[in-house]
């Protein structure tokens, strides 16, 4: 019962934050909405039990990535208006068509699902530690070690690219 | 890749850190320094226009004013130019406390630059610690003359006052103290590993070019030229003691602080010569009830705390005012040398250049 | 009912104010700390020897008048000290003072809550609170207060990843993330981890100082940079909460550095038998003398050091301590796995 208070709570607050995030004027605002709405999706992973992807769901994206959006937004002015289109109403009706063709595509999939059904999920393999960080790192050296590599390798790359592209002289 | 625009940043005329009202204005590349400019005048009292009217006794008061940190200094420097230009004979004790005046006023200067030197790149406590040192040296002056900013304490010919009996005591013992607290500047600046490198490779500029932009006391030594106007055209007791002349090799601002904590030393050891050594006698020589210098010129140049002071009085043998009274400050001389140190530094490097060339900017203006 | 709710909500209330009022004494402190260190007394006028300067200096702050600039984001602008002061407080509610206390015939914990991450808890929020600083130089619609404000907050998150990485290392000599298991693991193995992470503990000093922008990391609030620094625009009650988020983190970084270092609330040489009548000195009292010490040391460094120039101290956090802090956590980890 309290659960299903706090979800919807929670829900509801994310939903509504993310529609402000798309629908305010000023960019420095939608960011910070952005990050309330992280904020919250933080509570929500604790209300899940996954105390561990919470918290690093704000070190990472509330406290690091966002952060950077900032930097971005503020150092770019952008208090000019925007030019003039030739049509002024075109971005509303792509944003229109876009979101048709996604609904219709969700509501493809919810009907016909899967050409198989997916196999039951395996029950988890007994893993020597308790707690969610413990288990957390478990997974991720042992079963999903190659994606975890791979992922890090991508971060190197976008690192050292970033530090070509801003350095002036190497 | 993109392309910025210069930005121009206004330092001063009220500012915390250009000690006095002085105006920089800073072209910026990002933070870098492209240009400077540097505007003074905001202190101009119109000195040397008012020493026209004013006669040769009256015009040691003015001089007091231009360089406030080390006033007796101008005090000396002006009265021994118009000795000069008089041909006065100065009796032998009036030149040994002129030359312990003098240097006491360098160390007092040299207090004052430390303290505020440190404190703009963020070493607050060496700026209380000095000042309580500058204090023993306006105990001192105010033993002697009654003031303790602007003295007024020499006279054409000599002092106006002998000095008072134990003083020479105190100020050996003023000796004693300041040698220990030198130590603790030292200890607190010298090799601290932040003050290098906020220090070292900032505002280098070879003896050369320091000579060629008309650079002078410790901002030319530390570049390593030898030029010292006790040693080159010794006044007052200098041909008597003995000191050395500190230089520095690179020319960067570190370089210039050594040579300037150095210099207290050096000025500690002619104290206590002099001190030590004050012959008996006149404190003031024969000179006429009324000054009134034959027609001539003469130019006379002194080595206050900052560099080389120079006086240029024409008189024309007449009235009882100079006809023209010219100083050659060295703050403003130095001050030259800003705008070529601060190209290529970033902007916090600014504040720390103007300190490490020491300016007043009473000097400077007048 | 009493002990999910009340007592809870009585620890908060008094950490909360006992935080309060520290912070507050803790502008006392520093006063006087650094008077004596420059030959002179600090303030001694208000109360004797100046103890109730802070009381005189929070009613001033409270009764000035609150300027808004006129084209400033309203909403943003009156946001912006609420962020920075936030995180700083609700990091308390995981550092252990203590272990247990017996009051009133219950069994009392001295920390608030014990959460099984409560290291990351606290390294999350403290991440939050770069907010603050950024939107404060943001809305006060100037050139100046921007640039000051962008500069002061990549300072901050420079050392956020050195400090973090030295916190790692010392989560592999305990083994866990919760504070209070770190400290039941400096009594178990019968040392500080100071003892036997050094490095760590310099790295985390040093980043400490930059975190919290005090000397000799203090460039973006200097009084002598030309740029006012990102608090200009605030006056009164808000600027108040800037300098209260400053030294309430100052406190926190005390208190985690005594946490993770210093053994917490272990009073030294926990297991050595000898010592048992130190046990009547209650556990928190060891807790508050560290943490103290380190504000201590804060103090001194600020009223001893110069300053670095920004391009000098961003050098120092990426050049050389993220790679010594790295250096020292695959070390850690290398002894760690061998000694099994």
């Amino acid at each position: 019962m309290g659960d299903a208070i706090a979800f919807y709570t929670l829900a509801a607050f994310i939903l509504g934050f993310a529609i402000l995030v798309i629908s305010t004027r000023d960019t420095v605002h939608s960011i910070l909405f952005l990050v309330l709405d992280f904020l919250f999706v933080a509570a929500l992973y604790v209300l899940l039990g996954a105390e561990f992807v919470a918290v690093i769901q704000v070190l990472v994206y509330a406290g690091g990535i966002v952060v950077l959006y900032l930097f971005v937004v503020m150092l770019v002015n952008l208090k000019r208006p925007p030019e003039v289109y030739q049509d002024p109403n075109r971005r509303t009706r792509m944003g229109y068509a876009l979101a048709g063709a996604v609904l219709v595509e969700l509501a493809a999939i919810a009907t016909w699902g899967y050409v198989t059904p997916p196999p039951p999920a395996a029950a988890p393999s007994a893993m020597p530690v308790t707690g969610n960080t413990e288990q957390v790192g478990w997974l991720l050296y042992t079963s999903y070690l190659i994606p975890f590599e791979v992922a890090s390798m991508l971060l190197l790359v976008a690192m050292i690219g970033a530090i070509v592209l801003a350095k002036r002289e190497l | 890749m993109f392309d910025t625009d210069e930005l121009v940043l206004n330092m001063g005329p009220q500012h915390p850190s250009t000690h006095g009202v002085l105006r920089v204005v800073l072209r910026l590349d990002g933070e870098k320094v492209v240009d400077a400019d540097v505007v003074i005048g905001y202190l101009h009292r119109g000195i040397e226009k008012l020493s026209e009217n004013r006669s040769w006794t009256q015009i040691i008061l003015l001089t007091d004013r231009m360089d406030y940190v080390a006033a007796a200094t101008s005090n000396v420097g002006y009265c021994e130019t118009v000795e000069k230009l008089m041909q006065l004979e100065v009796p032998r004790r009036a030149r040994y406390v002129r030359t312990i005046l003098c240097e006491l006023q360098r160390i007092a200067s040299h207090c004052l630059w430390v303290g505020t030197h440190a404190m703009d790149i963020g070493a607050m406590t060496v700026f209380l610690y000095a000042f309580r040192e500058r204090e023993l040296i306006l105990d001192l002056f105010e033993d002697f003359c009654g003031a303790r900013l602007t003295y007024n304490s020499m006279r054409i010919g000599g002092l106006p006052l002998d000095i008072p009996p134990g003083w020479d005591k105190k100020v050996l013992e003023f000796c004693r103290i300041m040698d220990s607290k030198l130590d603790e500047y030292e200890a607190l600046l010298t090799h601290n590993r932040i003050w290098l490198e906020r220090t070292r490779g900032i505002g280098v500029i070879d003896g050369e070019d320091a000579a060629g932009l008309g650079l002078c006391g410790p901002a030319l030594r530390g570049s390593g030229i030898a030029r010292d106007v006790r040693k080159d055209e010794p006044y007052a007791a200098y041909d008597e003691l003995e000191f050395d002349i500190p230089l520095g090799a690179a020319g960067d601002t570190y370089d210039r602080y050594l040579v300037r904590m150095e210099e207290f030393r050096q000025s500690l050891r002619i104290i206590r010569q002099a001190t030590e050594g004050i012959p008996e006698g006149p404190i003031v020589g024969k000179v006429p009830r009324l000054i009134k210098p034959a027609a001539g010129e003469t130019y006379h140049a002194i080595e206050s705390p900052k560099g080389e002071l120079g006086f240029f009085i024409v008189s024309d043998g007449k009235s009882t005012n100079p006809y023209r009274f010219r100083v050659r400050p060295p703050s403003f001389c130095n001050l030259q040398g800003l705008r070529r140190l601060v190209r290529g530094h970033l902007v916090a490097d600014v504040v720390a250049l103007i300190g490490s060339l020491d300016i007043v900017l009473g000097e400077v203006d007048r | 009912m009493v002990d999910n709710f009340v007592i809870p909500l009585l620890q908060i209330v008094i950490v909360l104010n006992a935080t309060l009022v520290g912070v507050t004494y803790m502008v006392l402190l520093e006063r006087k700390v650094i008077a004596w260190a420059q030959s002179r007394l600090g303030p001694m006028r208000v109360g004797p020897y100046g103890i109730l300067q802070p009381i005189a200096d929070v009613i001033k702050l409270m009764i000035k008048e609150d300027i808004t600039p006129a084209r400033a984001d309203r909403w943003v602008f009156t946001a912006a000290p609420i962020i920075a002061v936030v995180p700083a407080f609700i990091v308390y509610a995981v550092i252990p003072f203590g272990e247990t206390a017996h009051l009133f015939g219950r069994t009392i914990t001295l920390y608030i809550t014990d959460i099984n991450v409560g290291l990351l808890y606290i390294v999350s929020v403290a991440s939050v609170g770069v907010y603050g600083i950024i939107l404060a130089g943001y809305s006060s619609n100037s050139k100046y207060p921007l640039l000051a404000s962008l500069r002061a907050s990549a300072q901050l998150i420079s050392y956020e990843v050195a400090v973090t990485l030295t916190l790692v290392s010392v989560i592999l000599m305990a083994g866990s993330l919760s504070m209070v298991s770190i400290v039941h693991a400096q009594r178990d193995a019968g040392f500080w981890f100071a003892f036997v992470q050094p490095i760590a503990f310099g790295i985390f000093l040093v980043g400490g100082l930059a975190e919290t922008n005090r000397a000799p990391f203090d460039l973006p609030e200097a009084e002598q940079e030309l740029t006012g620094g990102f608090h200009t625009e605030y006056s009164g009650m808000r600027f108040a909460l800037f300098f209260l988020a400053e030294y309430a983190n100052m406190i926190v970084v005390s208190s985690v550095a005594t946490t993770l270092f210093l053994g917490g609330w272990l009073r030294p040489f926990p297991n050595v038998a000898a010592l048992a009548f130190l046990d009547v000195i209650p556990d928190w009292t060891w807790f508050l003398a560290k943490s103290f010490v380190f504000l201590y040391v804060f103090i001194w460094v600020r009223a001893t050091l110069p300053r670095y120039r920004y391009d000098q101290l961003m050098r120092l956090g990426w050049k050389f301590l993220i790679p010594l802090a790295i250096v020292n956590l695959v070390v850690t980890g290398f002894v760690k796995v061998l000694a099994g």
